[in-house]
């Protein structure tokens, strides 16, 4: 071996008369692998367009709504230009008036002064019917339009009207962002803390946090002795007990739920069994669900496997000699579990936990039907932004916060335990 | 064999997994002392089963194992005290070579500077001296082989247990780990138990040898005794290359008889193992004791060879002879000058002394 790379240190191996150095080497290799790679390419490239066209794409470009937003200044053009201009203290002009009464003419014409009204109204609460009004009798509007706009409408003097118009007018805003962690964009470009009673969201999020620690704590409580009773049942008894573990796996998780729903209620099999038994009475029964109490339960319940079956294959890995090798050394059941078997499957609690929290922080099913109003998570609120309040900006920037804290917590882990040593099976 | 007491009896053992089969059928088994007992046998045998119900990790279905005079049948393998080595080493994989070793000592509770010094000396006795802050990951089989070997001892135990301990490493490593543990048990003079399938490790470090098979010891000697001087037909079959010629026991004198093979030739041979006249027995012959072309009337067994075929082994050459109606027939022909060569093909003569041939069971 050395002999060789003496030699071929000494004098550059030629081929045809083609020195063969480390560069000419790579090239050939590259041309000689590209045929197999061209095709192994060509292999994946179904499912690369499907996830490009159906999941990156659209996932972009909701994401990007959450800075992004011309709803008021495509349709307002005109005030748009204007408002730039202005200062967001002195007194609107008469040319802003003028501009804002042509944008109104345009939008009443075409039916898409509701949109403006809702985005101005996200701003300055109230609004809204000053716009639609307005709207109403534009025919009979004209100059000097500050005079009569005024006339018409008193709060259009109001300053506050057309700050509000001012931040909706910004195209790219980071608005939505400030509003998903309880801030406020003024018209001036400077940020505030929300007022108190509409800082809503963090407390939200610490809510998600909390009951995704605590699922994800169960889990690991629930999930460590069915692996370990798994791992080491013979496999026929095993593989029937495993068969247990993922039937519920299989099953809907709305049905799921909803069976949750017919155990836990007031009037369900678990108060039905506590009264029976005289832990409680009939008139005093449990509230166990429509609360936190039953978004732990039913949550805990349905991401169980994804807590077992991690632990359970880094517990199949590890040989029984390791535990009898400790008894042999002196070391008691108990310590011998502690110090050595414990240890070892680190990795499947890493992996289930991360499995389990990231996808509770994201849950939304369970909560909706059995949290109630303070079993309710993150995912809920962006939802109802999605159908209700049709605030999808606010919701993108909901769900990026939330995908930013997920990446933080991955972050975290990769710190702490290492992502290498995360075994999924 | 030494007079002290025996450190572990075995005492009409039984061991049964299923309830139908038993494993081991009636064990009784010493172990002396300082001893290096190896439990030799075929996958199956039933002395891994010996070694985990020694070790506390199989409870005996029937019987009585004693350790210094005392029933440990319900002692836990945690207060037994016996070191073990096992298979695949079983080191712990998240601590480093000093924390395994350690282990067994912090348990004991004794004090980090006793710890520190008895590790050093543990691993200095296996040549790792530097390999303390390595993790087992790091480091090669044999030296992970030498780390569980520290480990087993590094607590003082009477007793080593050791199940196939070199069974993962390639031939030239087995051969040396083979001495170098023998040279650790004869410097600590510790009592070990050893089990594994490879007779010749069996032969290279034991005191005495416990044959197995089908859950019975076989035979229980010395490596020599077990070569030169089987018992019954599985020894002499499982110990050492040896040809079979079988036959009835037709004349028995004392320790001499005489058999007769199905062609009716006789063949003198001593009687180790055989019933009565008229019983069917095996004889047990070693290729190397075979003589090529005795003087006549130098050996009571001459007959003549077809061979079939030679195979050179430098030292010496390996034939196949057709003889008494058998092609399987081995002679282990020396390289020496004074021997002929032969072709394939010849008829030659050979012959063996009666001393040589071992008259077993069936």
């Amino acid at each position: 071996m050395t002999a060789i790379a003496n030699n071929s240190a000494a004098a550059p191996l030629t081929i045809d008369g083609v020195i063969i150095d480390d560069a000419e080497l790579k090239k050939r290799l590259d041309k000689a692998m590209f045929r197999s790679r061209f095709r192994a390419f060509l292999l994946v490239l179904p499912l690369l367009l499907f996830i490009v066209f159906s999941f990156i794409l659209p996932i972009a470009y909701f994401l990007m709504q959450g800075i992004y937003d011309s709803s008021f200044s495509s349709k307002m053009p005109e005030v748009t230009k204007s408002l730039k201009d202005w200062d967001a203290v002195s007194e609107p002009t008469e040319e802003m008036y003028a501009a804002l009464a042509a944008d109104l003419r345009v939008v009443s014409a075409n039916k898409t002064i509701g949109r403006v009204a809702t985005r101005v109204n996200r701003e300055f609460p109230g609004s809204r019917s000053l716009f639609t009004s307005t709207g109403r009798s534009i025919s009979k509007l004209e100059a000097p339009y500050k005079e009569s706009l005024v006339k018409k409408k008193k709060k259009w003097a109001d300053i506050r009207v057309w700050q509000g118009m001012k931040t909706a007018s910004r195209t790219w805003t980071p608005g939505y962002y400030a509003a998903a962690v309880d801030l406020k964009l003024n018209a001036d470009g400077s940020i505030d803390q929300q007022v108190e009673k509409r800082r809503i969201h963090i407390k939200l999020f610490l809510r998600t946090l909390k009951i995704s620690f605590l699922v994800t704590l169960f889990c690991v409580v629930l999930g460590y002795p069915i692996a370990f009773l798994l791992a080491t049942l013979p496999v026929r008894t095993s593989n029937l007990l495993l068969i247990l573990v993922l039937l519920p796996f299989w099953t809907s998780i709305l049905v799921r739920t909803t069976a949750w729903i017919a155990m836990l209620q007031s009037q369900g099999v678990v108060n039905d069994l506590l009264v029976y038994f005289g832990v409680t009475d009939d008139g005093s029964r449990y509230s166990l669900i429509y609360n936190q109490l039953g978004t732990l339960i039913a949550m805990t319940h349905i991401l169980l496997p994804f807590m077992v079956l991690p632990l359970y294959s880094v517990m199949k890995g590890i040989p029984p000699s390791y535990m009898r090798a400790a008894k042999s050394l002196g070391a008691t059941n108990w310590t011998a579990f502690w110090r050595v078997y414990a240890p070892q499957t680190i990795p499947g609690i890493g992996a289930g936990g991360i499995l389990v929290f990231i996808v509770a922080i994201g849950y939304y099913i369970t909560p909706a039907l059995v949290g109630g109003q303070e079993g309710s998570m993150i995912s809920n609120f962006i939802d109802s932004h999605m159908r209700q309040t049709l605030n999808w900006n606010l919701a993108a920037a909901l769900g990026g916060v939330l995908l930013f804290v997920v990446l933080i917590f991955y972050w975290l882990y990769d710190r702490i335990v290492g992502i290498d040593n995360m075994k999924l099976g | 064999m030494p007079a002290n007491k025996p450190l572990v009896q075995f005492k009409n053992v039984q061991k049964s997994y299923d309830g139908k089969i038993l494993v081991v059928k009636d064990l009784n088994l010493d172990v002396e002392t300082g001893e290096f007992l190896t439990m030799l046998g075929p996958s199956g045998s039933g002395k891994t089963t010996c070694l985990m119900m020694l070790a506390g990790f199989e409870p005996a279905t029937y019987g009585e194992i004693y350790l210094n005079e005392r029933p440990i049948n319900n002692v836990p393998p945690h207060k037994r005290g016996i070191g073990m080595v096992f298979q695949n080493y079983a080191l712990f994989p998240h601590m480093t070579v000093a924390e395994n070793l350690a282990f067994p000592l912090e348990v004991r509770k004794m004090s980090k500077s006793e710890r520190e010094s008895r590790v050093n000396k543990a691993l200095d006795m296996v040549q790792l001296g530097e390999f303390g802050n390595r993790r087992p990951a790091q480091l090669s089989g044999g030296q992970q082989q030498r780390v569980a070997v520290a480990r087993a001892l590094v607590f003082d135990p009477d007793l080593v247990l050791m199940d196939e301990p070199l069974g993962a490493l390639d031939k030239n490593l087995r051969e040396q780990m083979q001495y170098e543990i023998k040279h650790i048990h004869e410097n600590l003079g510790v009592t070990v138990v050893y089990v594994t399938h490879d007779q010749s490790e069996a032969l290279t470090m034991s005191n005495r040898i416990a044959v197995f098979n089908d859950g019975v010891v076989q035979q229980l000697a010395s490596p020599s005794d077990l070569y030169e001087r089987p018992e019954n037909a599985f020894v002499a079959q499982f110990i050492g290359e040896n040809n079979k010629l079988r036959g009835k026991v037709v004349d028995i004198d004392g320790e001499y008889c005489v058999v007769q093979t199905a062609e009716g030739v006789p063949i003198y041979a001593m009687a180790i193992n055989v019933g009565n006249r008229g019983d069917e027995s095996t004889l047990s012959l070693r290729p190397e004791r075979v003589v090529i072309n005795p003087e006549p009337g130098s050996v009571p067994n001459i007959f003549d060879a077809e061979v079939l075929e030679l195979i050179y082994l430098g030292d010496h050459i390996r034939s196949r002879v057709a003889i008494l109606g058998r092609d399987d027939f081995i002679v282990k022909v020396p390289n020496s000058a004074d021997h002929a060569a032969m072709q394939k093909g010849d008829v030659v003569s050979v012959g063996w002394l009666q001393q040589d041939c071992r008259a077993l069971d069936a």
